[in-house]
């Protein structure tokens, strides 16, 4: 088990970014921290899902024109059945490339991750204007201090 | 897995320069106060995390998270914390006991599930074993460009990027909508009970009720 | 910002290389890394360091923040309407296929039309989130750093 662990070290260091992340989001009160402690819990799951993609030795998952790689390695490939088409290239398929899949998905979430910090932004920014801070619990005193105990502030 | 090659050390020594690197910068961002030095932070963390993705083989979005990541997010941050606070309040101590039990049980629950995850660069793993691998080698045949991630993002999977586009396009109405296009430019305006009101800025919520009155009497 | 000689002059160079660089990017996104998305991003930067060194007024002067708004919807309507026009050609939801005489060449175009959608909606939005933080007012003027 602890062999295991050790050839897998690179997901238990994301695991101690992701668990940073959500201590921050957690203990903070300050809600601009919050979302920092946020976007680091994100991007730590981004590292574990480009880390399960890749593939020891491999290439980057763009394809190598069979001419060019001729030129550069000597040895037996097989280009892409079919006449080529559109550019007039052939493509090396059988060499190893990483997984494409998970930079797909990451690609998109990076995208749709600012965009919805720049929601959680605007969100922060309108409760600074109405409350005058943006700690959390002076916000819930404000929020509940008078309904609960009966006493203003 | 037993053979070593060059290629293998030299990549051993950029992952773990970047690991130990990347725990540093987001012990820090928990133990700093200053929001400013925190935000920049996040930007240096967004472009570790880039130089990561280079190491492993993830050009593409390597490329957006430093566009993303390190630039414009950092630039919204800036600006959200420009119009906020520059300090945030240190938490005090009987109040960091719950979090960490939370976080240390979840990161136990997480490393104990860690033995079932393939090694790292697996070429045989289930995940990387079928549907991606096919894409490889559907590529080449069927849409004939060089970048599969291109090819996958735009044309095999180009209703969920159609999705993604409309979340995008939908954050920036919600942003709108929240602050409006020009901001409130120093004007601000608005019509309860019919009767109009003018402020150089949105008042502060009501801490306490109006005495005796208020909008029930 | 007026004062800060060194970085008008650096900025007015390196802007239109970011913008053109942002395109590069697009086109080539077929060859190597990049595409709508980082694209977007990076054309978007170019306007954002523009406003950040001559001002948010010199900015929505050159940008109007009409253009983004009417962009970010044009970049949705672009992606949505490749889809739509495959439709009538007779294939299925976004099947690039039937857009040119073959189908390799159908999927260049397809996925041409679909990038240019993706920067158009990406660049308009992050231009148009700027725009909306930036101006707003401030309680606390510089002097308060």
């Amino acid at each position: 088990m602890l062999g295991t662990v050790f050839d897998n070290y690179h997901y238990a260091v994301v695991i101690i970014l992701m668990m940073t992340g959500l201590y921050t989001v957690f203990a903070s009160g300050n809600l601009i921290k919050k979302l920092v402690g946020l976007s680091v819990f994100q991007t730590s799951v981004f590292l574990m899902y480009i880390t399960i993609g890749k593939v020891m030795d491999a290439q980057p998952p763009i394809l190598e024109k069979a001419k060019d790689y001729a030129l550069n390695v000597s040895g037996n490939y097989t280009a892409a059945a079919g006449e080529s088409g559109g550019g007039g290239y052939q493509f090396v398929t059988d060499i190893a490339y990483s997984n494409p899949l998970p930079h797909v998905l990451i690609l998109t979430a990076i995208v749709v991750g600012v965009a919805t910090l720049a929601i959680g932004l605007a969100l922060v920014v309108r409760i600074r204007e109405v409350y005058g801070t943006i700690e959390e619990d002076e916000i819930s005193a404000i929020d509940y201090g008078y309904n609960l105990e009966g006493t203003s502030r | 897995m037993i053979f070593v090659s060059s290629a293998m050390v030299s990549t051993l020594i950029l992952d773990v320069g970047f690991m130990a690197m990347l725990v540093v910068v987001a012990f820090a961002i928990v133990r700093l106060q200053s929001l400013f030095a925190i935000v920049m932070l996040q930007g240096v963390y967004s472009l570790l995390c880039a130089a990561w993705f280079v190491s492993l083989d993830a050009v593409d979005v390597a490329f957006t998270e430093a566009a993303v990541g390190a630039g414009v997010a950092t630039i919204l941050m800036l600006a959200a914390m420009l119009l906020a606070d520059r300090e945030s309040k240190p938490v005090p101590i009987n109040r960091q006991f719950g979090p960490i039990l939370v976080v240390i049980l979840a990161g136990i629950a997480l490393l104990f599930a860690l033995p079932d995850m393939p090694t790292v660069g697996d070429g045989n793993s289930p995940a990387n074993s079928y549907v991606g691998m096919d894409y490889i080698a559907r590529t080449a045949d069927e849409i004939k460009i060089p970048n599969i991630v291109t090819a996958v993002l735009a044309s095999y999977r180009g209703y969920d990027t159609f999705g993604e586009v409309v979340v995008i396009f939908s954050a920036g109405l919600g942003v709108l909508l929240l602050l409006g296009l020009d901001g409130n430019a120093g004007k601000w305006k608005a019509k309860p009970n019919g009767i109009q009101l003018y402020a150089p800025s949105a008042p502060p919520a009501r801490i306490k009720p109006d005495n005796d009155g208020g909008e029930s009497s | 910002m007026t004062h800060h000689v060194i970085l008008r002059v650096v900025s007015k160079f390196l802007i239109p290389l970011i913008a053109l660089f942002a395109f590069y990017v697009q086109f080539h996104g077929d060859y190597g890394p990049g595409g709508g998305f980082q694209a977007g991003v990076i054309l978007a930067a170019s306007v954002i360091l523009y406003a950040l060194i001559f001002g948010l007024e010199e900015a929505k002067k050159s940008i109007p923040p009409t253009w983004v708004r009417v962009g970010m919807a044009l970049g949705v309507l672009l992606y949505g309407g490749t889809g739509v026009a495959t439709w009538l050609l007779g294939g299925a939801f976004l099947d690039y296929d039937v857009l040119a005489h073959d189908a390799a060449h159908g999927q260049h175009h397809g996925i041409l039309a679909v990038e240019l959608g993706v920067l158009l909606a990406v660049s308009s939005v992050m231009v148009t989130i700027f725009y909306a933080f930036g101006s707003r007012q401030p309680d606390l003027t510089d002097e308060d750093w």
